[in-house]
């Protein structure tokens, strides 16, 4: 498993080099988006709209930051569940989105668009929001103000710790469990 | 009668929601070292330094420990000879967590199931109330996360189903839900009552302390048998393998109907965050 220093935009070539298992600090600019900032996403390619930010290299990470408190850019920080995206998710992947922050499990529909369109999905640690926010160096809400936890904020990032969970080339960290010999007792 | 003047209540509970909020129970946090020791895989060991630092710099800057602060459920005892002065207990607890989730910069997680539109102050606070002999206010506070939630399953099943079958559904429920949770989990189980009471019960079950043994010993049995099963998955720290899937399994058991034997699964994540105060 190898360790690589990316910054953002990613390309292709990132991407491809990038096996599950491999440890990516990630360097520059991602923009957060979980369950309704996704809807308002898809809602406004349906009418055409032009997006909040460009999707072209671009990382999303899968957060609802607690409000930062006086003297942090940012409060609390991790990951939510991905799946709730995955409805989503292919449709960015199209339009060049190379990759996505979260925790937990992707269909094959998301799979296979990362396949298609030279994308890879990143797992941070759930639960250490506190920790996580530490790479984390501005914040500022860019759309979708009303949302509160849920907007679309900028963040600047400095070897924000992840790991590839699913890569490009059909690769993924999760094993299935050993559901035989939990049941066997 | 014993009053209890309204503005008690809203400070403590403002308290033990920020609490709650910022550290970690002692006896995950003990958990979590002991686990850090036993596993072998080099990730699963590493999801356990990164938790304990996390709940370490919780501690020290008042950060919470996960950005889900949760909804706030909260579990009452009321005594008969008390009565609260100044508002209703419930409108008390709420304006408490309100306080709490204001001061606390914790973020507000409730909205419209429909519009979607954050009710802005995490309100209401989910209220079980009970009314017990004496003159006491007893408050348990949990700060429940969604994507642990959303992995939770009440099942009716038939009499003839027995242990068997809801030991099968236990495990297969956790195996599904596998990294999407926060693993390592606890699991609260309701089993009996009704289709609610099994559900209410599978949450008060995981107020219960991870090293505390089930008075009575068949259920403790139980217990240790559910969670040995499911260390077995080899899901491990935040699905990334290993030894711990799951920190401990509390059932509570009530009577149920003739006809059913109802079962729930409350998953909870690793950042199992609860407090309780006594007035």
């Amino acid at each position: 498993m190898a360790e690589y220093e990316l910054k953002t935009p990613l390309t292709d070539a990132d991407i491809e080099k990038l096996k599950s298992g491999d440890v990516v600090y990630i360097t520059g600019t991602i923009y957060t988006g979980r369950d309704a900032a996704h809807k308002r996403l898809t809602d406004s390619l349906d009418k055409g709209e032009a997006l909040p930010f460009d999707l072209k290299g671009a990382l999303i990470y899968y957060v609802g930051p607690s409000p930062a408190p006086p003297g942090r850019p940012i409060g609390s920080a991790g990951p939510t569940t991905s799946y709730r995206m995955d409805t989503y998710a292919p449709r960015l992947h199209g339009l060049g989105l190379k990759g996505t922050i979260g925790k937990g499990k992707r269909s094959q529909e998301v799979k296979d668009a990362m396949a298609t369109n030279k994308a890879a999905y990143f797992g941070a640690t759930g639960g250490a929001g506190a920790l996580l926010s530490l790479a984390i160096k501005a914040a500022k809400v860019i759309a979708y103000d009303d949302l509160g936890p849920e907007a679309i904020r900028e963040l600047t990032v400095e070897r924000f710790p992840l790991l590839v969970i699913n890569d490009c080339h059909g690769g993924e960290l999760y094993t299935k469990p050993n559901l035989e010999a939990a049941l066997a007792g | 009668m014993r009053t209890i003047q309204a503005q008690t209540i809203i400070d403590k509970v403002a308290e033990m929601c920020i609490a709650a909020n910022r550290e970690l129970p002692e006896d995950v946090m003990r958990t979590f070292k002991e686990r850090l020791a036993a596993e072998e895989n080099p990730a699963a060991k590493e999801i356990f330094r990164q938790l304990i630092e996390n709940a370490e710099l919780s501690k020290d800057t008042g950060l919470p420990l996960c950005q889900d602060c949760g909804l706030a459920v909260f579990f009452v005892e009321m005594g008969e000879d008390a009565h609260v002065d100044g508002m209703s207990l419930r409108q008390a607890i709420n304006e408490g967590m309100i306080k709490g989730y204001k001061e606390g910069y914790l973020r507000k997680s409730s909205c419209d199931p429909f519009t979607r539109k954050n009710t802005g102050d995490n309100g209401p606070a989910i209220i079980h109330f009970d009314i017990v002999p004496g003159d006491k206010l007893k408050i348990w506070m949990m700060a429940k996360g969604g994507g642990s939630e959303n992995m939770s399953r009440v099942m009716m099943f038939p009499p003839a189903a027995g242990w068997k079958g809801l030991r099968e559904f236990i495990i297969n429920r956790v195996a599904e839900a596998g990294p999407n949770p926060c693993p390592p989990v606890l699991v609260g189980i309701g089993i009996g009552g009704n289709f609610e009471l099994a559900a209410i019960n599978s949450k008060k079950a995981l107020l219960r302390d991870i090293d505390d043994t089930h008075p009575d010993p068949e259920v403790a049995k139980l217990e240790a048998e559910v969670l040995e099963s499911i260390n077995k998955l080899n899901i491990g720290p935040m699905g990334l393998g290993g030894k711990t899937t799951c920190l401990g399994v509390k059932i509570l058991v009530a009577p149920c109907h003739l006809a059913s034997l109802p079962l729930a699964v409350n998953v909870q994540c690793h950042s199992a965050r609860h407090k309780e105060v006594v007035l």
